[in-house]
């Protein structure tokens, strides 16, 4: 590729038109590209860091998950509270569950924040295929919210285990460091593929950031106001189901002995997350920019 | 070359564009006018593939938008003002654009510089003048070097420098062979700088006409005389056949290039004149004449604040009359 002459306009007065054809024509020196995904790619990747606001939710997100893991941790340890064999990373649980609303904030401000700037425009005008547009901010925004998360959750982890050693904690096993480190951070990784789906549906931050909370939350706190008896069943199901428990499930201490288990909750949020993406890209096609 | 083909929006009921079909060409800069909300931003939406037609079609260079692989390099657009996020430097905005269309980084600076803001280069855009962002949105859309330029209401907000910069660049572009189309709602503006023109109205396609035709048709020669001597100057104006339109109080209306006729008549006469001058109907009323029916129908469809009223369009920002038969 030769270095492309300045092809200003006005800082290149040595240009001349085309000679004729039916109409004049003007033949540009920047070497025409075949763009790709990977283009779009580079493209969000310089887009996410180079708004303060990727930071700030990284930056807090990071500091809920250390800062109160750190906090129950030396907590629990300054206590003679016995584990009794437990596992030490159950500890992490509390910080990522807070930090979630981060990876919501970051997920949904990801897509809904350019219709709200009118960067959306010329985003679709740069790239006029939309369901590129879409993909490439999802990879980027997963990678970088499951590497933030991994890396804060191990951090914590490490900790929790090293400062818990004296209370009767159990050596976490391969599976157990494998789920609350790997499986939680994809889990959140995941949640926050979701809202970033879902922004792109709503197109606005403020109310797809209300929906995702929402989700987050609202399950556990209707079920805990189900006092009848003929809802029982359905307030289980409520607390099972409710990301709080399915994200404790990864720790192996859910709130309920049946419902999902295992890497369970991870299958259900990627079924969901698909379902959204599926809505997404269909309405992303449909609609007008 | 943007080629419309029976081009149709239609927002429920509404018919925002309806049945468009022009050609763009290049080489000339296309002048798009119309009153506000004639559906010109719609149109130019859905030449870059941003909303999707009810009906018809939209072509560039023979290609749909979505055809493109690299589109910046065939087409830029500015299509409103601060169409961006405020809180990215203005050389990251445009680096992601370029990133996008496999543009070397380089060439970020260079329209940085070509738009004068090479000095705020690394200044949160959300600072920005409405004329900043002007400047902006053109670097975005000189970035792939195109071949074809939209400009939706390039002068808004800018000053007069600022504006003279703009019809410069358009010209420039123009004359290397480019595509250049832009829109307005000021009949000025357009007959300073268009060489073609495209009047749309409710939609609809009005005008599309040379602008040297459409000033020769539309605007009106005629000699403005003011005289103490009415009945006199009546009388000999009469006697050598020449017609006269009576135009109120002190002024007299002598259709055509006449004012030689005139005076040598008055000085034959002895009549005493003030004024004689030579005038040309100005092209924003030839202009507000040929959208008058889309705009009054308008203003009967019971929507409250309606279209901005045909006085507030005669107001351009400098006394463009003489301005235009020089150039």
């Amino acid at each position: 590729m030769s270095t492309p002459q300045p092809p200003t306009p006005q800082a290149a007065p040595d240009w001349h038109p085309a000679p004729a054809s039916p109409y004049p024509t003007y033949t540009s020196p920047i070497p025409v590209v075949r763009t790709t995904l990977v283009h779009a790619l580079a493209s969000e990747w310089t887009k996410i860091k180079s708004v303060r606001s990727t930071m700030w939710t990284l930056g807090v997100f990071v500091l809920l998950v250390i800062g109160i893991g750190l906090l129950t941790g030396a907590v629990v340890a300054n206590s003679s509270s016995d584990l009794a064999g437990e596992s030490a990373l159950s500890l992490g649980f509390f910080g990522l569950l807070l930090g979630s609303i981060c990876v919501i904030t970051l997920g949904v401000m990801t897509t809904a924040s350019e219709y709200g700037t009118g960067m959306i425009r010329t985003t679709m005008t740069a790239c006029p295929s939309r369901g590129r547009v879409l993909t490439a901010k999802a990879i980027v925004f997963f990678l970088v919210a499951f590497v933030v998360t991994l890396v804060s959750a191990t951090l914590v982890a490490l900790a929790h285990v090293a400062m818990l050693e004296g209370n009767g904690a159990a050596d976490p096993t391969g599976t157990e460091w494998l789920k609350g480190t790997v499986g939680v951070s994809l889990y959140i990784a995941l949640l926050g593929l979701l809202s970033l789906a879902v922004g792109s549906v709503i197109r606005h931050s403020a109310g797809a950031i209300t929906i995702m909370i929402g989700v987050l939350l609202a399950p556990l706190v209707i079920a805990l106001f189900m006092f009848s008896e003929s809802l029982k069943d359905v307030q289980q199901a409520l607390f099972e189901y409710s990301i709080p428990n399915q994200m404790s499930i990864f720790y192996a201490n859910s709130l309920s002995e049946s419902g999902p288990s295992g890497w369970d909750p991870l299958w259900i949020l990627l079924g969901v997350t698909a379902a959204a993406f599926a809505g997404a890209f269909a309405l992303l096609e449909k609609r007008d920019v | 070359m943007i080629e419309l083909e029976g081009l149709t929006k239609r927002y429920g009921e509404k018919v925002a564009v309806n049945n468009l079909s022009f050609t763009v060409r290049p080489g000339i800069i296309t002048g798009f006018l119309g009153p506000n909300g004639a559906g010109k931003s719609t149109t130019m939406r859905m030449v870059l593939g941003l909303d999707r037609p009810t009906a018809g079609d939209v072509r560039i260079n023979g290609k749909h938008y979505d055809q493109l692989t690299d589109p910046l390099t065939y087409i830029g657009a500015l299509l409103e003002a601060k169409a961006w996020h405020g809180g990215r430097s203005a050389y990251n905005h445009l680096l992601c654009l370029a990133q996008s269309n496999g543009i070397p980084a380089t060439r970020v600076r260079e329209v940085l510089d070509t738009v004068g803001l090479s000095a705020v280069a690394r200044k949160k855009t959300k600072g920005f003048s409405l004329g900043m962002g002007q400047r902006l949105g053109i670097a975005g859309a000189l970035l792939g070097d195109p071949r074809i330029l939209m400009f939706d209401e390039p002068v808004n907000g800018l000053d007069p420098e600022g504006i003279h910069w703009i019809r410069n660049l358009m010209k420039t572009l123009a004359g290397q062979g480019r595509t250049v189309f832009v829109s307005s709602h000021l009949m000025s503006e357009m007959a300073l700088t268009a060489d073609h023109l495209v009047v749309i109205g409710q939609g609809r396609l009005l005008a599309d006409t040379s602008m040297a035709d459409f000033i020769a048709e539309n605007s009106r020669s005629f000699v403005r005389i003011r005289t103490p001597h009415r009945e006199r100057l009546l009388d000999a104006l009469h006697g050598a056949g020449i017609e006269v339109v009576d135009s109120g109080a002190e002024v007299l209306e002598v259709d055509g290039d006449k004012s030689e006729a005139v005076g040598e008549l008055a000085a034959r006469n002895q009549v005493v004149l003030h004024e004689l001058s030579p005038q040309r109907a100005s092209l924003e009323e030839a202009f507000m004449q040929l959208t008058a029916e889309s705009v009054e129908y308008h203003a009967h469809d019971g929507q409250p604040a309606g279209p901005v009223p045909p006085q507030q369009q005669q107001q351009p920002q400098q006394p463009w009359g003489s301005d235009w038969k020089r150039g």
